[in-house]
C-alpha cells in the first residue's frame, strides 16, 4: 500500500496510506461528525478550501451513486482523511467505489490514520491549514510548504465555486422508488409559480431540491449578480445561498444584498446568512473548528421546538450586534450560537444550519415552507 | 417542561426472572429509572419477583415488593401503597402486559393510578398487529403482507394471499416465542396451531417472509413537547429471518447511504407519534430488500428494550435513565448530557467506532434442542465490543464471549457441511463464514447462501487473508513492528496470532511488548470527540502513533506514541473483574456482585475500575463504577488495562468463573489478587488437595474415585455402592454429569465418556439417596466468619444446586443440624484463608435412627449464585460486606458480629427455558438448566413457597385434579402426599402403579390410563384442563423415553409441574398453608426492620 502523510502547520504528523489520487492537497483541516453521508459532504462546495476528516471510521461502506451529489463536477474538498477506507462496498444503488472516484476527480485521500486524535487535537487547538501528500513522504519537507500559509480567513472562495452562467432548477427532492431524479435536472417547468433566484455563493443542490419541491420557479445565478439584474428578473423571492469561506470576503455579495432588502423576500442559509447579517450592519466572527456534521440540536425559539440539524460553517454572524432590526429566531443548544434570525419589518430572515439536509436530518425542511409563504404574503 | 408536581408516588413494574429474551438488560433500565426518579424528587414503589437485582436491593426503591409478578398481587400493592403513577415502560413485555391487564381489568382507574410513559392507547396500537397495520397505512409506511387471525379457519384464510414463506409470530409472547416459518402448508397448519396456543390472547401474525432482507433498527426518544431524537442506528449482519436477539448487531449501519439513512429515520420519527408513545424510548425495526431497497416496518416496541440497553452502552446515552425523566414531564432539552456536561440531552449520538454485538448460545445444555436459529428467540446472553472498525469490533466480540474462541478459528469440515452450516443460521455461522473463504468460497457464493450483506463478508474474507499473512510470514511478526501493529488494529488478539503462527500467546505478548507495542484507550463519548467528555468509558484499540516535528530543521519527531485518553489517576484504586456475557449457570447473580463490590469500595474512597463486556448489566452503566472499561475479560485484554491502570488490586471473586479462571495467570504476572489466596482457590478445586483438606479438618465426603475404563469404573462402582454419579474430569460445572443406577446405564456412560476423551478419566461419586442438600454463603475476614444464610434445598441432593428451589431459614433441618453445618462451614473457611465470600454445599442424609449424616459436596471461595437471594431475605448485603473485607476491613469494624436471623421465610425457586426448546426434556439433573431465578418471602414456608411458584409461573393449585406417576422408589410417598391433596379438596389421578399404593391404605384415587394404555388417557385429561397439578419422577434413561410425553404435554398445556418427589411435598405442604392465612403483600424494607 502506498503511504501518505498529513503534516499540520503545527508540525503534528500522522503517518498512513494513501487511497484516491496521488499528489499533495493542502488546506484547512476541519472534522466532520457525520456518520453517513460521505459523498455529500465531499460534494458539498462549502467544502471549498478544506481538508476534511471524518470522525466515523468506516468509509466507501455504500460505494458512491450518480444522484446524491451536491453540485456538479465532483468534489470540492481539497483532501479527504479518514480512519479505514473500504474498497469494497455494498448498496443496490452503488455505481462505483469512493476510491475510484476520489481518483477520477484528482482528489487526495489518507487512510489509516488515528482520526480521534486529529479530531481531538482540531478540537483543542482550533482548525488549521495541512497538507496531505502521497508523494512527498519527508514531513519537514511537507512541512515547510505550508508553515507561512496565511490560512483561508479573508479569501473569497466563492468565487471559485458559483456558476458561472445563470440556469434552471428542476428536480425536487430524491424519493425511494420514485423517477431517476437526476433526469429532472433539465426537465421544463410547468407550473405558473412563485419564483426565487439564488445567488450561488457555492450552493447545494440539496436548497435547490427543496426548492423544487416547493414547486417553486429556481433561477440559479452566479454571486457576482449585481442586485440591479436580479431586479430586474423581478423574482417573488431571493435565497441567498451557502458557500466556503469568510462571509467578509464576499464584499459584493453584502452590496447586492443592501440592495435587496425591503424590495424582495430575502431567505438566507449559511453563508448566505452571514452575508444577510453583514449587510445588516452586523458583524461576524469565527468559530474555533466550526461546526460540520448532522447531529446538532437548535432550538426554535419561538416555540420552543428543537431540531436536530445538519451544520456546517465555520463563521457565525453575531445577532445582537445587528440591533433591533432584527429577531434571534434560532439557538444551537450545543454552544449557544446564534443561528437564525428574521428582520422585524422586512420579509427577511435566514439560518445558520442546513435545513436542505443532504447529509443530515429533515426536521428543519419545514422552512422552505416559510419562504414560499413569505414570498404567498409579499408577492 | 418542569417535572411534573401532581404526581409524587410512582410504581414501577420490574421484568421478573432472566428468561430467554428478557434478561438483566431490565435490571439496567429499572435501576436506571429508580435512581433518576428518585433524584427528582419521587416516591418509588418497586415490584419484581427476581431477587437477583441491583433494582430490589432495599435502597433503590422506598418501598420494594418482591411478589410475583400477577395482576392479583399488584392490585393489592396498588391498594396498599395508593401510587399516583405506573411507569410500565422499564420492565420489558412483562411489564408492559401487566400494565394492559390492570388496566383492562379497571384496576388503574378503580385507584386512580395514571399510566405514565406510554398510555394503554399506545401499547394497543404497537403491540395489536391490526390496529399497528392500520397505524403505518395511515403514515404511508409499507408493512409485509399479513392478516391477524385468532383460528385456523382464519389462518387458512390469510395464507392465501399473504403465501409462501409466512412467517408466523403470536401476540404478546416473550422475545417472540412461538415465531416460526412455514414453507409449506402441511408445516403451516403445525406451526399456527401451536403459535394460536402460545399467544396469551390466542392472536397470531401470519406475515409474507422477507427472509433474507437487511434488518435494521432505530432507537428512538420522544418528549412531551414532541422532540423526537434517535440515538442509535444498528444494522443486523443476519438478515431477517433470525431473532435480532439472536442475530449479531453492529452500530451504527453500515451499508446506508445517508438518503436512505434519513428515509428510515423519518420513518422511524412518524411511526412513534403516530403511535402516539408520549415519552421515552421506542425501538422500530425495519427490513430493507437488498436489490430494491424497498423498506418496511417490522415493529415497534414501545418501551425500553434489549437493543435499548445495547443503543445506550454503544453510544453513552442512558435511555432509561432519560425515558424516565422524560416521563414525568422533563423535556429532552432540559436533561444534561452527563458525558458532555455542557450539551443537553437533545441530540443524536455521533459515534467514532464500531459496536459488534454477538449473542452467547447455550445448546450444549439441551443437546435434544434444535440448533437452527429462527424468528424465535435461543440465546441466553450477549456480548458487546468496541473498536475502532467493524474488523477489530468483530474479533473483539468473539473473544469476549469466552467459549475458547480467541478469533475466527479453523472449523474443519467438508463442502457439505459447511454449505449446510451456511445456509442454515446457526450459532456457529460467524466461524463458518470464514471457513468458507478459507476453503476458496467467493463472497458471491457465501452471499448467495446466507444472504448476509457482501459489505460484512468482505470484512471477514480480509481478517482471513490477514491469516494467510501471519501464517506465511511467522518470523516477520515477531520483527516487524508494522505487521503486529497492523494484526493488532485489525483485532487479532495475541493468543489468536500466535495460534496461527504456531507460537504461544506469550511470545506474542513479549514481542509486542519489546516493540514498544500498547493497546491505547478510547473514549465512548456520544460525539465523536466534538466536545470533551468527562466520563471515563474507554475501550481499547491500536493506533498508529502520531508525532510533532521538533523544530523546522528537526530529523527526529517527539513523543512517538499513540494517543490514549486513559488518563489514570494517582488515586487508591482497585479492579474488578465482571462477569462477561450470561450464560445459564453464571448470570445476573454475579453482575449483581460486582456491582455491589464497586459500591462498597466507592463507599471505602477507593477509585473503582469495571471491566465487562456484557452490555446488559448494571455494571457497564458508566456512572456505576468510576471508570468503565468495555472490554473482553480475556489474559491479554485484562493485562492491558492493569498496564495503564496499574490498581492496587484486582477482584476476581465476584464475576463467576470468567474472572476466577483468570486468578492464577494474573498473580502469575505478578498482579495483586485481593481476599482469598488464588492457592485456596486452587485448594478447593484440586480433587486431590480438596480430599486432603477434609481429612485434616475430620470431614465427610461422598465416597469417591476414578475409572479410565469401564472394567475400572464398573469395579469402582461396586465397591461404592449404586447409585453412583458420574463426570468426565475435563469439563466443570455439571456438564455431561449423570446419575447411574445400574451397571448397565454405568457401562453405557463410559462408553460414551471414554469415547469423548480417553485420555480424561471419568469421576465416580457415591450418589447420596434422598439426602438433603444444603447451601450456605460465608463471609471471612480471616478472623472470623459470619453465615450469611444457611439454604435447605426443596430438591433432594442430584439435583443442580442452580435448578433447585431453597428456603431460608431451613425448613425441615433441626437446629442440630443447622449449628454444625455452620461449625463445618467456619472452620473450611478459617482453614483456606478465606478473605470475602465463600459457598459450601452439603448432604445431610438422614439414617434410620434419626440420626443425621453431614457430607461435603463442594467449596467455592467465591462469590456464589445465591448471594443475592441471601441478601435479600436476610436484608445484609453480603456482596458489600465482602468487598469491604478484602479491603482490609474486619467483620467486627462493619458491625457484623453475629449470623442474621429472619423470623420470615424467603424461597427461592428457579426457572427455566423448557419452553423454547421443543423436544428438551424438563426432569432436572446434575446438570444446570435454569435461566433465573424467583424469590417469595412470607412469614411462613408454605405461603413463602406459594409465591415462588407463582413467580415461576408454576402456580400451586387450589382445585382440580392432581396426577400422580412416579418411579417405584417414590410410590411410598404417594399416599401421605395424595392425602393432603384430597384433604385439601383436590382430587388425586394417578397411574395404575402409582395409584395402587394409595389405594391399598385407603387413600381414595382416581386411576387414569398411561397414553399406551387406551382412551381416555392422562393427555386427554391434560388437554380437558382437568389437571392442575403433574408430579412425575422417573429413574432410568428408558423410563424418561416412556413418560416423556407427560412432561411434554405439561408445558405444552403450562399445567405446573414437579420432577420431584421433594418438591411434590413442598407443594402439599405449602398447600396447607393457605388454609390458615390469606395472601397478603409486604416490601423488604418492612421484613428487614422487623429483625
Amino acid at each position: 500500500m502506498k503511504k501518505a502523510l498529513l503534516v499540520l502547520q503545527d508540525g503534528l504528523v500522522f503517518e498512513g496510506e494513501a487511497f484516491g489520487a496521488d499528489g499533495e492537497a493542502v488546506g484547512e483541516v476541519v472534522f466532520n461528525t457525520s456518520m453517513t453521508g460521505y459523498q455529500e459532504i465531499l460534494t458539498d462546495p462549502s467544502y471549498k478550501g478544506q481538508i476534511v476528516t471524518m470522525t466515523y471510521t468506516q468509509m466507501g461502506n455504500y460505494g458512491i451513486n450518480e444522484e446524491d451529489t451536491e453540485s456538479s463536477g465532483g468534489p470540492k474538498v481539497e483532501g479527504f482523511v479518514v480512519k479505514e477506507y473500504l474498497e469494497y462496498h455494498s448498496n443496490w444503488r452503488s455505481r462505483g467505489s469512493l476510491g475510484d472516484y476520489l481518483k477520477r476527480h484528482g482528489i487526495v485521500g489518507i487512510s489509516g490514520i488515528d482520526t480521534r486524535a486529529l479530531t481531538i487535537h482540531i478540537r483543542n487547538y482550533g482548525a488549521q491549514v495541512g497538507i496531505i501528500s502521497t508523494e512527498d513522504t519527508a514531513p519537514e519537507k511537507l512541512f515547510a510548504k505550508i508553515k507561512d500559509h496565511p490560512g483561508i480567513g479573508g479569501i473569497d472562495l466563492a468565487r471559485l465555486v458559483t456558476t458561472k452562467k445563470e440556469y434552471k432548477w428542476f428536480e425536487p427532492l430524491w424519493q425511494w422508488g420514485g423517477k431517476d431524479t437526476t433526469e429532472l435536472r433539465t426537465h421544463k417547468a410547468t407550473s405558473d409559480t412563485y419564483r426565487v433566484v439564488v445567488y450561488d455563493f457555492g450552493v447545494k443542490f440539496s436548497i435547490l431540491r427543496n426548492l423544487a419541491e416547493e414547486n417553486l420557479d429556481v433561477t440559479v445565478v452566479p454571486a457576482s449578480t449585481p442586485a440591479e439584474a436580479v431586479l430586474e428578473m423581478n423574482p417573488d423571492g431571493v435565497l441567498l445561498s451557502n458557500g466556503p469561506g469568510d462571509p467578509e470576503a464576499v464584499t459584493y455579495g453584502i452590496e447586492n444584498t443592501k440592495k435587496l432588502l425591503g424590495k424582495k423576500p430575502i431567505f438566507g442559509i449559511c453563508l448566505g446568512h452571514q452575508i444577510l447579517g453583514l449587510a445588516l450592519g452586523g458583524r461576524t466572527y469565527k468559530l474555533k473548528f466550526g461546526h460540520h456534521g448532522g447531529n446538532h440540536p437548535v432550538k426554535y425559539l419561538p416555540t420552543g421546538e428543537v431540531e436536530i440539524t445538519s451544520q456546517n460553517h465555520n463563521y457565525c454572524v453575531d445577532i445582537k450586534s445587528i440591533g433591533d432590526k432584527v429577531r434571534l429566531t434560532h439557538r444551537n443548544l450545543y454552544d449557544g450560537t446564534e443561528e437564525g434570525m428574521e428582520h422585524v419589518e422586512l420579509p427577511v430572515f435566514s439560518v445558520q444550519h442546513h435545513p436542505e439536509a443532504g447529509p443530515g436530518p429533515n426536521d428543519a425542511r419545514h422552512i422552505f415552507k416559510r419562504f414560499r409563504e413569505m414570498m404567498n404574503q409579499y408577492a | 417542561m418542569p417535572k411534573r408536581k401532581d404526581i409524587k408516588k410512582i410504581l414501577l413494574i420490574g421484568s421478573g426472572p432472566i428468561v430467554i429474551g428478557q434478561a438483566c438488560e431490565f435490571d439496567y433500565s429499572g435501576t436506571q429509572a429508580c435512581k433518576s426518579l428518585r433524584e427528582l424528587g419521587y416516591e418509588v414503589v418497586l415490584v419484581n419477583s427476581n431477587p437477583a437485582t441491583i433494582m430490589t436491593d432495599p435502597e433503590m426503591a422506598d418501598a420494594t415488593y418482591i411478589e410475583p409478578l400477577t395482576t392479583e398481587i399488584l392490585e393489592m400493592i396498588i391498594e396498599r401503597e395508593r401510587p399516583d403513577a405506573l411507569l410500565p415502560t422499564m420492565g420489558g413485555q412483562t411489564a408492559l402486559n401487566l400494565a394492559v391487564e390492570l388496566s383492562e381489568a379497571g384496576i388503574l382507574d378503580r385507584y386512580g393510578v395514571e399510566l405514565i410513559g406510554a398510555r394503554i392507547h399506545a401499547i394497543q396500537k404497537a403491540e395489536d398487529r391490526d390496529l399497528f397495520k392500520e397505524a403505518m397505512e395511515k403514515i404511508g409506511l409499507e408493512i409485509p403482507r399479513s392478516a391477524a387471525v385468532k383460528s385456523m379457519e382464519e389462518g387458512l384464510e390469510a395464507i392465501e394471499f399473504v403465501k409462501f414463506p409466512a412467517i408466523l409470530r403470536p401476540a404478546f409472547t416473550l422475545g417472540g416465542t412461538g415465531g416460526a416459518v412455514a414453507y409449506n402448508m402441511e408445516e403451516y397448519r403445525e406451526l399456527l396451531e401451536n403459535a394460536l396456543k402460545l399467544s396469551p390472547v390466542s392472536q397470531v401474525l401470519v406475515e409474507e417472509s422477507v427472509l433474507g432482507w437487511k434488518e435494521f433498527e432505530l432507537e428512538v426518544m420522544r418528549d412531551m413537547n414532541d422532540n423526537v431524537v434517535i440515538i442509535c442506528s444498528i444494522e443486523n449482519l443476519d438478515p431477517m429471518g433470525v431473532h435480532t436477539g439472536d442475530s449479531i448487531t453492529v452500530a451504527p449501519a453500515q451499508t446506508l447511504t445517508d438518503r436512505e439513512y434519513q428515509r428510515m429515520r423519518d420513518a422511524a420519527i412518524a411511526v412513534i407519534r403516530e403511535i402516539g408513545v408520549d415519552t421515552g424510548g421506542s425501538n422500530i425495526q425495519f427490513a430493507l430488500n437488498p436489490s430494491d431497497g424497498r423498506m418496511v416496518v417490522i415493529e415497534m416496541n414501545p418501551r425500553v428494550s434489549r437493543s435499548s440497553a445495547l443503543a445506550s452502552k454503544a453510544t453513552g446515552f442512558p435511555i432509561a435513565k432519560i425515558a424516565a425523566k422524560l416521563a414525568v414531564g422533563l423535556t429532552l432539552d432540559e436533561i444534561p448530557n452527563d458525558i458532555t456536561r455542557e450539551t443537553p440531552a437533545s441530540f443524536e449520538p455521533t459515534i467514532d467506532y464500531v459496536v459488534t454485538k454477538v449473542p452467547r448460545f447455550a445448546f450444549e445444555k439441551f443437546p435434544e434442542a434444535d440448533p437452527a436459529l429462527t424468528t424465535q428467540m435461543k440465546s441466553v446472553g450477549e456480548v458487546m465490543s468496541i473498536g475502532r472498525t467493524f474488523k477489530e469490533s468483530l474479533q473483539k466480540a468473539i473473544r469476549s464471549l469466552e467459549i475458547d474462541s480467541y478469533g475466527f478459528d479453523e472449523r474443519k469440515t467438508d463442502q457439505d457441511k459447511l454449505r449446510e452450516g451456511l445456509k442454515t443460521p446457526n450459532s456457529e455461522r460467524i466461524w463458518y463464514l470464514a471457513e468458507a473463504f478459507r476453503q476458496g468460497m467467493s463472497v458471491e457464493e457465501i452471499n448467495e447462501l446466507t444472504w448476509i450483506d457482501p459489505w460484512f463478508l468482505n470484512n471477514i474474507r480480509e481478517i482471513v487473508e490477514f491469516e494467510d499473512r501471519i501464517r506465511n510470514s511467522v518470523q516477520e511478526i515477531l520483527e516487524n513492528p508494522e505487521l503486529l501493529q497492523q494484526a493488532k488494529s485489525l483485532g487479532f488478539s495475541d493468543r489468536r496470532i500466535a495460534d496461527i503462527a504456531g507460537l504461544t500467546e506469550e511470545e506474542i505478548r513479549k514481542t509486542r511488548k519489546n516493540l514498544g507495542m500498547r493497546a491505547v484507550y478510547k473514549m465512548v463519548d456520544t460525539c465523536a470527540a466534538e466536545f470533551e467528555a468527562y466520563t471515563p468509558y474507554l475501550y481499547s484499540t491500536y493506533e498508529r502513533p502520531m508525532y510533532k516535528l521538533k523544530s523546522k530543521d528537526s530529523e527526529t519527531g517527539s513523543g512517538n506514541s499513540a494517543e490514549c485518553e486513559a488518563n489514570p489517576s494517582d488515586r487508591r484504586k482497585i479492579m474488578i473483574l465482571g462477569s462477561g456475557p450470561n450464560r445459564i449457570g453464571q448470570g445476573i447473580e454475579f453482575d449483581y456482585c460486582c456491582v455491589h463490590a464497586v459500591f462498597a469500595l466507592r463507599e471505602l474512597g477507593y477509585e473503582t475500575i469495571m471491566v465487562n463486556c456484557n452490555p446488559e448489566t448494571v455494571s457497564t452503566d458508566y456512572d456505576t463504577s468510576d471508570r468503565l472499561y468495555f472490554e473482553p475479560l480475556t489474559l491479554e485484554d485484562v493485562l492491558n488495562i492493569i498496564d495503564v491502570e496499574k490498581p492496587e488490586g484486582v477482584i476476581v471473586q465476584f464475576g463467576g468463573q470468567t474472572p476466577l479462571k483468570l486468578a492464577v495467570p494474573l498473580e502469575r504476572e505478578g498482579v495483586q489478587i485481593l481476599g482469598t489466596p488464588p492457592d485456596a482457590i486452587d485448594r478447593a478445586e484440586d480433587r486431590k488437595r480438596f480430599k486432603e483438606l477434609l481429612h485434616k479438618l475430620d470431614l465427610r465426603q461422598p465416597e469417591s474415585d476414578t475409572a479410565l475404563s469401564i472394567e475400572e469404573a464398573v469395579k469402582v462402582a461396586s465397591k461404592i455402592g449404586y447409585p453412583v454419579m458420574v463426570r468426565p474430569s475435563y469439563v466443570l460445572g455439571g456438564r455431561a454429569m449423570e446419575i447411574v443406577y445400574d451397571e448397565e446405564s454405568l457401562v453405557d456412560y463410559m462408553k460414551r465418556a471414554v469415547k469423548a476423551s480417553p485420555e480424561h478419566p471419568v469421576l465416580i461419586d457415591k450418589y447420596l439417596v434422598d439426602a438433603t442438600e444444603v447451601d450456605v454463603d460465608a463471609i471471612s475476614d480471616g478472623e472470623s466468619v459470619i453465615i450469611g444464610g444457611v439454604m435447605e434445598h426443596i430438591e433432594e441432593a442430584g439435583i443442580h444446586s442452580g435448578d433447585s428451589a431453597c428456603s431460608i431459614p431451613p425448613h425441615t433441618l433441626s437446629s442440630e443440624v443447622v449449628e454444625e453445618i455452620k461449625r463445618q462451614t467456619r472452620a473450611l473457611a478459617l482453614e483456606l484463608g478465606v478473605v470475602g465470600l465463600m459457598n459450601v454445599q452439603f448432604a445431610v442424609k438422614s439414617l434410620n435412627q434419626g440420626e443425621d449424616k453431614i457430607y461435603i459436596l463442594e467449596v467455592n471461595p467465591r462469590a456464589s449464585r445465591t448471594v443475592p437471594y441471601v441478601s435479600k431475605a436476610t436484608g445484609i448485603p453480603l456482596a458489600k460486606v465482602a468487598a469491604k473485607v478484602m479491603a482490609g476491613e474486619k467483620l467486627r469494624e462493619l458491625g457484623l458480629v453475629s449470623d442474621p436471623v429472619i423470623s420470615h421465610v424467603a424461597v427461592k425457586e428457579a426457572v427455566f427455558p423448557f419452553d423454547r426448546f421443543p423436544g428438551v426434556d424438563t426432569i432436572l439433573g446434575p446438570e444446570m438448566k435454569s435461566t433465573g431465578e424467583v424469590m417469595g418471602i412470607d412469614l411462613d414456608f408454605g405461603l413463602a413457597y406459594s409465591k415462588a411458584e407463582a413467580s415461576a409461573k408454576n402456580q400451586i393449585p387450589e382445585g382440580g385434579k392432581v396426577f400422580i406417576s412416579v418411579r417405584d422408589e417414590d410410590k411410598r410417598h404417594v399416599p401421605e402426599i395424595a392425602k393432603i391433596f384430597i384433604e385439601e379438596g383436590l382430587g388425586v389421578v394417578a397411574t395404575r402403579g402409582t395409584a395402587a399404593y394409595p389405594k391399598d391404605r385407603g387413600i381414595e384415587v382416581e386411576v387414569i390410563n398411561k397414553l399406551k394404555e387406551g382412551r381416555p388417557h392422562v393427555v386427554d385429561l391434560i388437554k380437558n384442563k382437568e389437571i392442575s397439578f403433574i408430579i412425575n419422577t422417573i429413574e432410568s434413561a428408558r423410563a424418561r423415553q416412556d413418560s416423556y410425553y407427560i412432561r411434554h404435554s405439561a408445558l405444552q398445556y403450562r399445567v405446573p409441574y414437579t420432577t420431584t418427589i421433594s418438591g411434590a411435598r413442598a407443594v402439599a405442604r405449602a398447600l396447607k398453608g393457605f388454609r390458615y392465612r390469606p395472601l397478603t403483600v409486604m416490601p423488604i424494607q418492612e421484613y428487614h426492620k422487623k429483625d
